[in-house]
């Protein structure tokens, strides 16, 4: 057995465990870390300018490429300020491994300086957390940290790293095989279960796929798009489902809830046989819940059995991976096509009510004199390749983004779906790009949001990463701004961005490129030149001010009460 | 409706306290808690009476379930189980009223574990009925000082039996 520092050692599993880039921020505690860094072959280190910008890029990396994300902090201050981050993947089901160094085992509990009990803090937000006490733990440790994080229903772990554990020195050795007694997540579906939802399905006659985050982490988009083609079903996706089915497919509805589509919002509450797929019935979706798809038999398929019945009574659920599931179910159909043949005939007239929905309301916004984001986000979908990883900020720029980009393809689209987390996006598209150089990555970004993590710039120059940062800049927190003017009477309580940075020199001052854009005819040439550049580049698009996001659902109302314009 | 499970978890630090944030993040109430290692000592046992309706009682369970340290959940309502808490209760117990005292825990086999001048310290098991209608019996009586358990539960082999 080879006879290591711990430090050492903690490079050598992220080795084993095929980790190619680590994002983070060096300090006190993680000296020894860093200086086994130095050493460290095969493996690339991203110095970010904020912890939080590490673990959004660590999320970015693994939502784009399916792989864990690795990010590694300092103690104390370090730690907590990944927790943002470790709660955004939390919610939105992300694997990824946060790293936090901690002040030695001998001063824990001592109000050292740069303590936190980070452990503690990051507790309810982590699928598991660990305290590393004796360096002969870490090999198995890590080993189960990256299984517990990509298996089941993937989340965020952190292993924190006392600094006496990583300076003693023991053999290395990684175990082969990971057990962990209290941790079997199921898989294969219970083949009865998927039985009565294949019989369900060929008895219905205005049935409804709900897609969710699931079919994405489950790499299930092209079974997906198989049973929408057997069965004519129409799918309508969660914003964490985008880019499972293609945007603009014949089957498609759009996205459902709150910002979703007319057409979306009509077939869920006129559905009678509702397929949630991979998806969790949150209020963004659902709105009222009693009455949501209240004529429907429904159907849920999930890997967590907690989402299963907890917003919603279920009627046939179904605990296992999306993926498997569907191959199953999409084999059982196969051996009935008489049904099939006869479903796709009985579905004819439900595809004409949702014709006539769509035509009814489409998604429109008016032109103006001023830039609409509509059409920012139309032309940047036009003039990016089909394989474009698009990130988005949270607020009116991602539910734009949602409406008028057609993704082509999963694992595409980067957006804080259940934590909501402004400053999310630019971070996340710097992973992305890390992880595919030669992929076109663009950030739709608002003017309050990208101020969350703007410090990230530096990163993104230092390692010549070209970021595009489409600024869809209104001077307000515009989502907010909407509600206020909705649901306050127009009381712009501090949601006005008085004072922002001219962001072109903003751009420039980082080393970056910036362009300012006010006039509608000039959002083409602009996006060609943006995406035309070497590097990373901030685009300030000058945009209607007070544009609102339609159709909108008021909180607690029920889906079918949109307001349309 | 009121549920006492047992839950089987790895006998690690901050394993108590996953659990307890699990309670208290969800909403959920913990009406009693009693912990303590199993024979393997690598593992614990907790016994938590909680209060809720089937679908907040299946969430618990899955809840539970859904934690890495946690190995196994059982529910035991509605099966044949036996459920016990104890008490001490310490009961002033001056000139005559020291024989009712006495008398009282007889009927309810009560043990006496300490004695002084003034006060008698008894000692009860029983399901949490039994042990209120104690307490209720001696309160007139004046309790100084009362504490009690969590419950602890065990299926009865009855049940096993009666399956075949």
């Amino acid at each position: 057995m080879n006879r290591m520092k711990g430090a050492s050692a903690l490079i050598e599993t992220l080795r084993y465990e095929g980790v190619k880039h680590i994002f983070g921020y060096p300090g006190g505690a993680v000296l020894d870390i860093f200086d086994a860094i130095m050493d460290m072959k095969d493996m690339e280190f991203i110095l970010v300018r904020h912890e939080q910008g590490a673990v959004h890029a660590a999320d970015g990396y693994a939502r784009a490429t399916g792989k864990v994300g690795v990010c590694l902090v300092t103690s104390g201050p370090g730690a907590t300020n990944t927790v943002t981050g470790i709660a955004t993947a939390y919610m939105d089901s992300i694997p990824i491994v946060v790293f936090t160094g901690q002040v030695p085992t001998t001063l824990i509990g001592n109000d050292a300086f740069q303590e936190a009990d980070i452990v503690n803090i990051t507790r309810p937000c982590t699928k598991h957390n660990y305290l590393v006490k004796d360096i002969s733990d870490l090999p198995r440790i890590v080993k189960e940290a990256f299984y517990i994080a990509s298996t089941g229903r993937p989340g965020p772990v952190l292993i924190d790293l006392p600094k006496d554990v990583m300076n003693a020195t023991a053999g290395f050795k990684y175990p082969e095989k990971v057990a962990v007694h209290g941790y079997n997540p199921t898989y294969k579906g219970h083949t009865g279960q998927i039985k009565r939802i294949a019989s369900l399905l060929l008895k219905s006659k205005r049935p409804v796929i709900y897609a969710g985050g699931g079919i994405i982490h489950s790499n299930a988009s092209k079974e997906l798009i198989s049973l929408t083609s057997l069965t004519h079903i129409p799918v309508t996706t969660t914003l964490m489902g985008m880019g499972g089915v293609p945007s603009d497919g014949p089957l498609s509805l759009g996205m459902l809830g709150m910002h979703g589509t007319y057409a979306a919002n009509m077939a869920v509450t006129e559905t009678d046989c509702l397929v949630a797929v991979g998806s969790r019935f949150d209020d963004r979706v659902t709105g009222k819940i009693d009455e949501f798809a209240p004529k429907a038999k429904i159907i849920h398929i999930d890997i967590d059995p907690t989402s299963i019945s907890k917003n919603i009574k279920v009627d046939l659920p179904v605990v296992g991976d999306c993926k498997m599931v569907l191959t199953t179910l999409i084999n059982m159909l196969k051996a009935k096509q008489e049904e099939l043949s006869d479903l796709k005939k009985r579905l004819a007239s439900w595809h004409e009510t949702i014709k006539e929905w769509r035509e009814a309301y489409p998604l429109e916004y008016t032109k103006g004199k001023m830039i609409k984001p509509q059409y920012v986000v139309t032309m940047v979908d036009k003039f990016t390749p089909d394989d474009a990883i698009i990130a988005t900020e949270v607020g009116q720029n991602q539910m734009w983004t949602a409406q008028y980009y057609k993704f082509k393809m999963p694992r595409a689209f980067l957006t804080s779906g259940g934590l909501g987390t402004m400053g999310y996006g630019f971070p996340a598209a710097i992973g992305a790009q890390v992880a595919f150089p030669g992929r076109t990555v663009v950030d739709i970004a608002g003017d309050g949001s990208i101020q969350m993590n703007i410090q990230e710039l530096a990163t993104a120059v230092q390692y010549n990463l070209p970021v595009k940062v489409m600024i869809l800049n209104n001077g307000y927190l515009g989502m907010v701004r909407q509600w206020q003017g909705l649901f306050y009477k127009k009381r712009y309580s501090h949601t006005s961005l008085a004072v922002s940075p001219d962001f072109v020199k903003l751009a420039e001052s980082y080393g970056a490129s910036g362009i300012r854009v006010e006039e509608p005819s000039d959002v083409e040439n602009a996006i060609r030149l943006a995406l035309d550049t070497d590097g990373p580049v901030l685009v300030d698009f000058r945009i209607e001010p007070e544009e609102d996001v339609y159709p909108m659902v008021p909180a607690g109302a029920p889906i079918n009460n949109m307001l349309l314009v | 409706m009121r549920h006492v499970i047992s839950v089987l978890v790895d006998n690690e630090a901050g394993v108590l306290s996953r659990i307890a944030d699990l309670f208290s993040g969800r909403g959920y109430n913990i009406e009693s808690l009693s912990v303590a290692p199993t024979l393997d000592p690598t593992k614990s046992k907790m016994v938590i009476a909680t209060i809720g309706d089937d679908q907040v009682m299946e969430q618990i369970k899955k809840q539970l379930n859904k934690l890495i340290n946690v190995i196994k959940v059982v529910d035991y309502t509605g099966k044949e189980s036996v459920e016990r808490e104890m008490l001490l209760v310490k009961v002033k117990a001056e000139d005559k009223g020291r024989a009712e005292v006495l008398r009282m825990a007889e009927i309810f086999r009560a043990k006496v574990v300490d004695v002084s001048a003034s006060s008698y310290t008894l000692e009860l098991t029983g399901n949490k009925d039994k042990l209120q209608g104690f307490v209720d019996i001696l309160s007139p009586i004046g309790i100084v000082d009362f504490i009690r358990t969590g419950a602890v539960v065990m299926d009865r082999e009855m049940q096993k039996r009666r399956r075949l």
